[in-house]
């Protein structure tokens, strides 16, 4: 479709302000927290890197942190075997409710949070588990399995059948197969989906406010120190270094299962 | 020539290839192949012709173990192998898409049988070496299939699998994909190389011309059966029904005093004076002309109603399309000797042309 010079350079501006809406925010807290000031105002006058050190120094912030790599790391684990899994058996078998397995499995992701959320704590309440570690995991795997789940499912389906066939019938046993065809074909898609379930788990705030109990993850730090008001410069901090590490690893993820042919099926056509 | 209709001949234990028996295949309650019985000797060139549906397909994934057979056997030189699992036999499949794997070069795919056997790594660079030597593509070796041609991939495909030196090579439509050109060099070079290593071909297509070109024996399926095997020349000069009469090449189905018979309309002449002696014929008037290249189309209708098809050769530049026009009233006539009777089955009318 060709568009005249002038809708395109409407177009470009009107995009432009799209990007600059949801990028300026973002820069206003970087900015900030080089800002010596303790109280934000423009111009900076004076530019510091202190604010990082206090905030890496902050038992606090060290603990929040802690829980936070550890939740992620373990809601990751656990989304990675259950939703691999899961994109398994329902790609491979055709069963009684495999339309509901599916539509529930991806419900949290689709419910709003503070319903997963207090669902989760009335669960454990009843049950009598103890809010801890293991509860702040339970509920960021309910979301982070869907991740995973999609992006493997997606892969698969992409995956045409006759690559099984052919491995199979050159000889291999069902394990060579996962080994030499199967994962390799899902390696890029299992890395995107753990990654972006890392990433999801790294900053949830709502589920965690109610499956936390008394300890701080990282976002819930950040979310109380907002609302004490005393301690904004480290809270900038704090969050630039939430959004290195969340944007790494997405931007890595957008990455690999973008810009590659593996999953793609190379035997069809010309 | 040999006989009228081969029916499974007994082979010797040293032929033996492939034996089917009673082979059924349902998918719900569809039966896709009906109690099969085939004997396909070994190093033969063998084509399943038929039409989509007609259960080819589905047999030669039944041999290649994709699938298990319902009901009956199938052995493969002399080995029941009816319930193994496809890496259990001594079969490689060249598939319609031809499934090679992204991740891998050409030449990892080539080897891949032969690592998961674990060939020892000197012999099996020998064996991709002369694999790829075969099929003319040593020089792709390092690239990925994404960066093949359709017909590139279709070499490395057949590579990938003869490499293996499989007792039994199984070929899915495997030109289906490729342009006309393409596909006749392809056919040219496929049965290059079955000469060369001399293992039984079995090749499934819905291409007439391909099955005829270059099989020595060809089975026409419908419905999950087989309708008629034998060498090229007898199913196509002698069908056993209207339906291979019409699926091979195009036929005329004429009722003689001996009952029905076929004719191919190569084998009609077309005059307009009396008959060439010795011929039987009928009039009637040309009501449709078409210029195919090699040879011009007439269809012709009789005048007791009947359409016959006839074919001509081109041989004058521009000729033969001016002497029959539309409307031209012309004699049909054939030595009774090329009507082929069919045997009397309750088959639909066919359809000439």
């Amino acid at each position: 479709m060709r568009l005249s010079r002038f809708t395109r350079g409407g177009l470009a501006l009107f995009a432009t302000f799209v990007v600059f809406f949801l990028i300026a925010p973002l820069l206003v807290i970087v900015l900030f927290a080089f800002d010596a000031s303790n109280v934000q105002t423009f111009p900076i006058h004076h530019w510091t890197t202190s604010w990082f050190s206090v905030a890496w120094h902050d038992p606090a912030v060290r603990g929040a942190l802690w829980l936070s790599l550890k939740a992620g790391v373990l809601a990751t684990a656990i989304a990675l075997v259950l939703g691999m899994l899961v994109a398994f058996g329902i790609h491979r078998f055709r069963f009684f409710g495999r339309d509901t397995v599916s539509l529930l499995l991806v419900l949290p992701i689709a419910l709003p949070g503070i319903v997963t959320g207090l669902a989760l704590q009335s669960a454990f309440n009843l049950a009598g588990i103890p809010f801890s570690l293991y509860t702040i995991v339970i509920g960021h795997a309910t979301f982070c399995i869907v991740v995973v789940f999609n992006n493997v499912i997606a892969r698969l389906r992409r995956t045409s059948m006759s690559l099984l066939e052919a491995s199979a019938d050159l000889g291999a046993s069902p394990v060579q197969t996962f080994r030499l065809v199967t994962m390799p074909m899902l390696s890029t898609a299992i890395i995107a989906g753990a990654l972006l379930a890392f990433a999801l788990s790294f900053d949830e705030v709502i589920v965690t406010t109610f499956t936390a109990g008394a300890q701080n993850t990282l976002p819930l730090w950040i979310f109380g120190a907002i609302r004490l008001g005393q301690q904004l410069p480290e809270v900038n901090a704090v969050v630039v270094g939430v959004l290195v590490l969340t944007l790494a690893p997405i931007a890595y993820a957008a990455r690999i299962s973008s810009g590659e042919s593996v999953g793609k099926s190379a035997g069809s056509g010309t | 020539m040999s006989s009228l209709t081969s029916p499974a001949t007994p082979l010797t234990d040293s032929q033996q290839g492939i034996v089917l028996r009673g082979v059924t295949k349902r998918f719900g309650t569809h039966v896709a192949v009906r109690e099969v019985d085939l004997d396909i000797a070994r190093g033969e060139f063998f084509t399943m012709l038929g039409p989509s549906g007609s259960g080819k397909t589905t047999l030669l994934r039944l041999i290649a173990g994709f699938e298990v057979p319902d009901a009956g056997t199938i052995s493969l030189r002399g080995v029941d192998v009816t319930g193994k699992p496809p890496y259990q036999r001594g079969v490689n499949t060249v598939f319609q898409d031809y499934a090679l794997f992204p991740h891998f070069t050409v030449a990892e795919n080539v080897a891949y049988g032969l690592r998961v056997r674990r060939v020892p790594r000197i012999q099996r660079n020998d064996r991709v070496q002369a694999a790829l030597e075969m099929v003319r593509m040593t020089e792709f070796a390092q690239r990925k299939p994404a960066q093949l041609s359709g017909g590139q991939r279709q070499r490395v495909a057949l590579a990938r699998a003869i490499v293996n030196e499989p007792e039994v090579l199984l070929l899915d439509e495997p030109l289906g994909a490729l342009d006309l050109k393409l596909r006749q060099e392809m056919q040219v070079e496929l049965k290059r190389i079955q000469r060369q290593i001399g293992i039984t071909f079995i090749y499934v297509t819905h291409d007439q011309e391909e099955a005829l070109t270059m099989s020595d024996r060809l089975a026409v399926f419908r419905d999950g059966q087989i309708e008629q095997i034998g060498p090229p020349t007898e199913v196509y000069e002698r069908p056993a029904t209207e339906f291979v009469a019409s699926f091979v090449g195009t036929s005329n189905v004429i009722v003689t005093p001996a009952g029905r018979a076929v004719l191919r309309p190569e084998k009609i002449e077309l005059t307009q004076g009396p008959p060439s002696p010795g011929h039987v014929g009928a009039e009637g008037r040309v009501v449709d002309v078409a210029y195919l290249g090699m040879v011009t189309r007439f269809t012709v209708e009789l005048d007791d109603g009947r359409s016959i098809t006839a074919v001509r050769q081109n041989r004058s530049v521009g000729g033969e399309k001016d002497s029959l026009l539309p409307t031209s009233e012309v004699t049909v006539s054939w030595d009774l000797a090329d009507a082929f009777p069919l045997a009397t089955t309750s088959g639909a009318e066919s359809q000439p042309g």
